[in-house]
C-alpha cells in the first residue's frame, strides 16, 4: 500500500475543471426534446472532435514548419501576423482558392471520392480515444481492434488515390505504400498485442484503468516503464512512423523520386485534405500510443492529480507529436528495400519476442522480495536488450558502421 | 549499438533546435527587407556608368560613347547613340558623350566583358539585386540616367578597385598635362621644326 499523496487534493472525479466538458454537453443536448438528446450528444462529440482536431492542425503545420527551421537553424514562417501565427490561415485561404485540376485520363468519381474517404477514415479513428476520465466519445468493447482496422483502411484511400490519378509516379506511390501497409501493421499490432494480453481487454478506457496508481505516489505503473513495454512503445513508436506515412519511412511521397507521389495529381483543397488526412493519423496514431504505454490521461504524480486529465493527455499527446517532428529533421528517408528489410527480419521477430516477455512478466506479477523481484527485471531487460543487441549485430555486419571515404 | 547513430543524429537536432534561440552563431539568418546584407566587395550584378560629380551625373560621364562595350557585348544588351556635339571630359579635353545610353537587364547576362574592355573606366558593375519590377519591358531597360552613379557611390561598393582605378586616372592625367608642358617646353626652347620631337613613353 503506498503512502498517501503528499498533497491533499480534490477527489479528482468530483473536480470542477475535470467535469466541466460533461457540464457543457449536458447543457447543449439539454436544449432538445428528450428523445434527441442521445442524437444530439453524439454529433456535438463528432462536432467538437472535428473542429478540435482541424484547429489542432492548422497549429501542428505551424509548429511544424518552426521546429524544422529551428532544426536547421532558420526562424521558420515568420512574415503572417505576428511572429507567424496566423500562417495556418493564410495557408487555408491559398488552397481553398487554388484551382482544383482533375487529369483528364483520370477516374473523375475515385479522384474525388480518396480524400474524402481518407479524411473520414482518419477522423474515425479519434472515436475511441479516451481524452480524460470522462470524456471517450465511443465506449467499444473491442476499442482497439476499431482503431487499427480504421488505421489500416486509410492506406487503401492512398491506393486509390494512386490508381485513380493515372499517373505512373501516383501509381509507384501507391503500391509503395501498400508494401508499407503490409510490412509494418504486423509490427504495430504486434507490438500492441502485450498491452491488450496484460489489460485483459481491447477497450481503452480498460487499458487506460490498467495504468492506475503510483509506486510510492510518484512513480506511475505506466506500460512504458516496464521492460516490455518501453520494448513495446518503442516498436510501436516506430510502426507508427511507418503507418503515419512520416519521415523517415515517408516512401510514398518521396518527392526526389516520386514527384509527391500520390499527391501529384492533386491540387487546391483535396491535397489540403491530404495533408489534413496526414496529420489527423499521425495525432490519433500518437494518442492510442499515449493510451496503450504512457498511462492514457493519467497524471505522472499522485500530487498532480488537481490538474484536469485531459490536459494531461493532450500534454502527452503533443510531446509526441514533437518527437515526431524531430524524427523528421533528423533522419533522411529509407530506400524501399531496407524498409521492408527492417520491419520484417527486425521489429517482427523483436516483437513476436517481446510478447514473451510480456508473458513472462505477468506470470513473475506474484514474485516477492527484493531478490526475486531483482531477477524478474534483469531477466526481462535481458529478454529485450539480447535479442535487440544479437539480431542488431546480425542485420548490420557488413553493412554498418558505414565509412566514409571522403567525409570526415 | 544498432540505433547508437540515430540517437546521437537527434542529438544533433536537438542542439540546433535549442542553440538557434539563445546563441547568435548557430542563429545566421538575416531577416532581408529590415537588415540589408553586407555583399562581398567583388560581388557583381548589372553594370552601372561612373559619373565623375554625382550632383552632374550627365555632365560628368566618363563614358565617351566609344561604343567598344556595345560592339563586344556578347548578348547584345547595349544600345549607344553617340552625341552630335562634344563636351570637355574631366581633363579639359573635349570629348563626344553617349547621347542614348541603354543596358536592357533582363538580356545581360552580368558577364563583366564591357567592363574589361572599357578604356575610359566609364562602365563598371553594380551590386544591386532587388530589381524586381511589375513591367517586364520598360522596367528593365535602364536608360543613361538610371545608369549613371557617382564615383563614391562606386567608392562605397568595390573600394579596392576603385581606389586603384582612381590612381590610375590620375597618374594618366599626370602624364598628359607633365606631355602638355614638355611639349610647351620644347615649343618654346626649340622654335625651329627641324628636329622632330622625341618620342613620349606610352601613358
Amino acid at each position: 500500500m503506498p503512502p498517501a499523496p503528499i498533497f491533499a487534493t480534490l477527489d479528482p472525479d468530483r473536480a470542477f475543471l475535470e467535469r466541466a466538458p460533461l457540464l457543457v454537453r449536458d447543457f447543449v443536448t439539454g436544449l432538445f426534446p428528450p428523445s434527441l438528446q442521445w442524437l444530439a450528444g453524439n454529433l456535438l462529440a463528432v462536432v467538437v472532435i472535428v473542429l478540435f482536431f482541424a484547429s489542432l492542425f492548422a497549429l501542428l503545420t505551424l509548429a511544424e514548419r518552426k521546429i524544422l527551421g529551428r532544426i536547421q537553424n532558420r526562424p521558420g514562417p515568420n512574415r503572417t501576423g505576428p511572429a507567424g501565427l496566423l500562417q495556418p490561415l493564410a495557408d487555408a485561404v491559398k488552397t481553398l482558392v487554388k484551382e482544383d485540376i482533375v487529369p483528364r485520363a483520370a477516374d473523375q468519381v475515385l479522384h474525388f471520392l480518396a480524400p474524402v474517404v481518407l479524411v473520414s477514415l482518419a477522423l474515425m479513428a479519434f472515436a475511441v480515444l479516451p481524452y480524460g476520465r470522462h470524456l471517450v466519445p465511443v465506449e467499444l468493447d473491442a476499442a482497439v481492434l476499431y482503431f487499427f482496422a480504421a488505421g489500416a483502411a486509410t492506406e487503401l484511400a492512398v491506393f486509390m488515390a494512386g490508381w485513380a490519378s493515372r499517373n505512373k509516379y501516383s501509381l509507384l506511390a501507391a503500391m509503395r505504400a501498400l508494401a508499407q501497409l503490409i510490412s509494418y501493421e504486423l509490427p504495430l499490432l504486434l507490438s500492441v498485442v502485450p498491452v491488450v494480453m496484460l489489460a485483459g481487454t481491447l477497450s481503452t478506457t480498460g487499458i487506460v484503468a490498467a495504468q492506475a496508481g503510483w509506486t510510492y505516489g510518484v512513480i506511475p505503473h505506466w506500460h512504458v516503464l516496464t521492460p516490455w513495454g518501453a520494448a513495446g512503445f518503442l516498436l510501436f513508436f516506430v510502426s507508427a512512423l511507418a503507418e503515419s506515412n512520416r519521415s523517415p519511412f515517408d516512401l510514398p511521397e518521396a518527392e526526389s523520386e516520386l514527384i509527391a507521389g500520390h499527391l501529384t495529381e492533386y491540387s487546391g483543397f483535396k491535397y489540403a485534405l491530404f495533408f489534413m488526412a496526414e496529420y489527423f493519423g499521425m495525432t490519433a496514431l500518437c494518442g492510442m500510443g499515449v493510451t496503450l504505454f504512457l498511462g492514457g490521461w493519467q497524471a505522472p504524480c499522485a500530487f498532480l492529480e488537481f490538474i484536469p486529465s485531459y490536459a494531461w493527455f493532450f500534454a502527452k499527446l503533443l510531446l509526441l507529436l514533437g518527437v515526431f517532428m524531430w524524427i523528421r529533421g533528423t533522419l533522411p528517408r529509407l530506400r524501399i528495400d531496407q524498409l521492408t528489410r527492417f520491419a520484417w527480419k527486425f521489429l517482427v521477430p523483436l516483437a513476436l519476442i517481446n510478447l514473451g516477455t510480456a508473458a513472462f512478466w505477468q506470470l513473475s506479477a506474484g514474485w516477492s522480495g527484493p531478490a526475486l523481484q531483482l531477477a524478474r527485471w534483469l531477466v526481462a531487460l535481458a529478454l529485450v536488450a539480447g535479442p535487440f543487441t544479437l539480431l542488431g549485430r546480425r542485420l548490420s555486419a557488413g553493412v554498418a558502421p558505414r565509412t566514409y571515404r571522403y567525409a570526415a | 549499438m544498432l540505433g547508437s547513430g540515430i540517437i546521437k543524429g537527434l542529438a544533433v537536432t536537438a542542439k540546433n533546435l535549442a542553440g538557434s534561440f539563445h546563441d547568435p552563431a548557430r542563429y545566421v539568418t538575416q531577416e532581408f527587407p529590415e537588415v540589408q546584407p553586407q555583399l562581398p566587395e567583388n560581388s557583381r550584378n548589372f553594370p552601372f556608368l561612373v559619373a565623375d560629380d554625382g550632383a552632374d551625373p550627365m555632365g560628368t560621364l566618363r563614358c565617351v560613347a566609344c561604343q567598344i562595350c556595345e560592339k563586344e557585348c556578347p548578348p547584345q544588351c547595349i544600345y549607344i547613340e553617340k552625341s552630335k556635339d562634344k563636351k570637355p571630359d574631366a581633363a579639359g579635353k573635349l570629348q563626344l558623350y553617349p547621347a542614348v545610353f541603354a543596358i536592357d537587364t533582363s538580356v545581360c547576362m552580368s558577364c563583366q566583358i564591357c567592363v574589361e574592355v572599357c578604356p575610359f573606366d566609364a562602365i563598371k558593375m553594380d551590386q544591386v539585386f532587388a530589381i524586381a519590377t511589375t513591367d517586364r519591358f520598360n522596367g528593365l531597360l535602364l536608360n543613361r540616367e538610371q545608369l549613371a552613379k557617382s564615383n563614391q557611390y562606386y567608392h562605397s561598393i568595390h573600394p579596392t578597385e576603385a581606389t586603384e582605378v582612381d590612381a590610375r586616372l590620375a597618374a594618366e592625367r599626370k602624364a598628359a598635362e607633365e606631355k602638355a608642358r614638355a611639349a610647351a617646353a620644347a615649343k618654346a626652347a626649340a622654335p625651329k621644326p627641324a628636329a622632330p620631337p622625341p618620342p613620349q613613353p606610352p601613358a
